[in-house]
């Protein structure tokens, strides 16, 4: 058998500069198709994203009673992480079954689709993050030197977000309802995890366990906690790298097994 | 070189579709299409490819015919590294190019040049060969400057030459096409012609899959016949035509 049809994972990842480029000029077209035709282009996302966190930091900040000066920063992070990885979980399930046309027609490896997925996130998240700033000096805080603590956390959620969406896009090409299942699961989490809310407002052991048994809090925190000027828990590295490891291992005997019948599924 | 062996080659599609039960009740085998049968599993399937047995060598043109629903179509795809048989092994020496659908990744939002990036790029093609070439395809389309114009712009004539231009540019070893490409009015079609001649002769191998006896007459030098994803005859064009169309 030739190579072609016994390539692992690895290989597919690794292959060449060339796959790499083609998820930069997808994704980057993806980006810009949305935005064609606006006379302010990807700028909506930014100003999308401003006004509904805006209108939810009065809002809940008064709910919950919490002083504007922690909670607008701490929201505006939440919402744009949870975004963020909301958004490449759910499009993650959509990923093969949408290239449909390119995989039944060129042999490329399906992790450069992955790639595009994050890619394009990535162009999106870069979009949002920009508010925070603003919303930092409007009620008068700044960054601190523990803001580059982003750089491993996003890297670790990164690593995290590959293999899962990897796995949701093999498992949703054969399963057509998996995308609504993952959906509502997205949707629930989304008020199980302290995004709206802090972490201080859950007390109690229960509280606290609900929320450390819970592996979106932590790969959130890594990269929240040091735009706050906050240091992330141990406890949230511990977690985020050993389910990256776990996750890649799983990850890789599952595509060895399924690559090639992905093609016949979507 | 290029060359391309099948051994013993199989490929099904599995149905998980609603239906799948009634199906497995009535097993049976139609006049068009492949063999419906059930997997190991239970899964109804469709066999497309049936024990495809052949070795195609360097600077062979081989055309494939047979109806619709016969595994042409398949076995192109199996041919470009697309499915993976279930049974069997595929070896194919040479990088496949695809011609199947010369408008896979046009984006009509986008301007012809930058459909050419993106076209260019699933052909496999690097950012660097792409620059070098985008002149010459301009040149080629006649299109002007039209080339800075999303393509929603164009006629579909108009966004049939980009793309057949762009598609056309690469340099393929083994050349896979779904019936010979032709594009635009009278005066286009002979310098596509030219263009097209000029592509097949390049590529060390090529496969077409086409209905027109005439355009196999003209290109092939070896001609499958398929029928229900078996090979039903394989030889000179002549013969094997003959057989076909007469």
């Amino acid at each position: 058998m030739r190579e072609k049809f016994t390539q692992t994972l690895l290989q597919d990842i690794l292959i060449n500069r060339q796959n790499l480029s083609l998820a930069y000029i997808l994704g980057t077209q993806d980006i810009k198709q949305r935005y064609k035709r606006s006379s302010l282009g990807a700028m909506w996302l930014t100003i999308n994203m401003s006004v509904m966190i805006g209108a939810m930091g009065l809002v809940f900040g008064r709910i919950f009673n919490t002083p504007l000066h922690d909670f607008f920063p701490y929201l505006a992070a939440g919402i744009i992480l949870w975004g963020f990885i909301s958004t490449v979980l759910s499009e993650g399930c959509m990923t093969f079954i949408d290239s449909e046309a390119m995989i039944k027609q060129l042999p490329l490896p399906y992790f450069t689709f992955i790639l595009r997925l994050l890619w394009r996130n990535l162009l999106i998240l870069s979009h949002n993050i920009v508010i925070l700033p603003f919303i930092l000096w409007a009620v008068g805080r700044n960054f601190h030197i523990e803001a580059l603590l982003v750089v491993p956390g996003l890297i670790i959620l990164l690593i995290n977000l590959m293999w899962m969406a990897l796995i949701l896009a093999t498992l949703c090409a054969r399963y057509r309802d998996m995308p609504q299942i993952i959906q509502s699961i997205i949707q629930v989490t989304f008020y199980l995890t302290p995004v709206m809310w802090m972490r201080q407002t859950l007390t109690g052991d229960a509280g606290k366990l609900m929320i450390e048994s819970n592996p979106l809090y932590h790969l959130i925190d890594i990269v929240r906690a040091p735009l706050l000027g906050e240091l992330p828990s141990s406890l949230s590295y511990t977690v985020t790298t050993l389910m990256a490891a776990i996750g890649w291992m799983v990850a890789i005997q599952f595509y060895r097994q399924y690559k090639h019948k992905i093609a016949y599924w979507v | 070189m290029a060359h391309i062996e099948f051994k013993a080659v199989s490929v099904a599609f599995p149905i998980f579709n609603a239906g799948s039960r009634s199906l497995k009740n009535k097993v049976l085998s139609i006049s068009t299409g492949g063999k419906l049968g059930l997997d190991a599993k239970g899964v109804a399937e469709i066999r497309a490819l049936d024990d495809i047995n052949f070795f195609f060598k360097n600077g062979e043109r081989v055309g494939l015919i047979g109806h619709n629903g016969s595994g042409k179509s398949t076995l192109l795809r199996a041919l470009s590294g697309v499915y993976t048989p279930q049974r069997g092994s595929i070896l194919i020496e040479g990088k496949t190019t695809s011609l199947i659908d010369i408008s896979l990744g046009i984006n009509p939002e986008f301007t012809g040049r930058e459909n050419i990036l993106i076209r260019g790029s699933l052909l496999g093609l690097t950012r660097d060969q792409i620059r070098e070439r985008t002149d010459e395809i301009i040149d080629f389309t006649e299109l002007g400057e039209f080339i800075d114009m999303p393509l929603r712009t164009y006629s579909s004539g108009m966004q049939l030459r980009l793309a057949f231009a762009i598609s056309t540019t690469i340099e393929p070893e083994i050349l896979l096409m779904d019936e010979w490409l032709s594009v635009g009015d009278e005066n286009f079609k002979g310098k596509a012609e030219e263009r097209m001649q000029h592509l097949a002769d390049k590529s060390n191998i090529l496969v077409i899959a086409s209905h027109s006896a005439e355009q196999i007459l003209k290109v092939c030098s070896r001609v499958l016949w398929l029928e229900h994803g078996n090979i039903k005859m394989d030889g000179d064009p002549k013969a094997v035509c003959g057989a076909y169309f007469g």
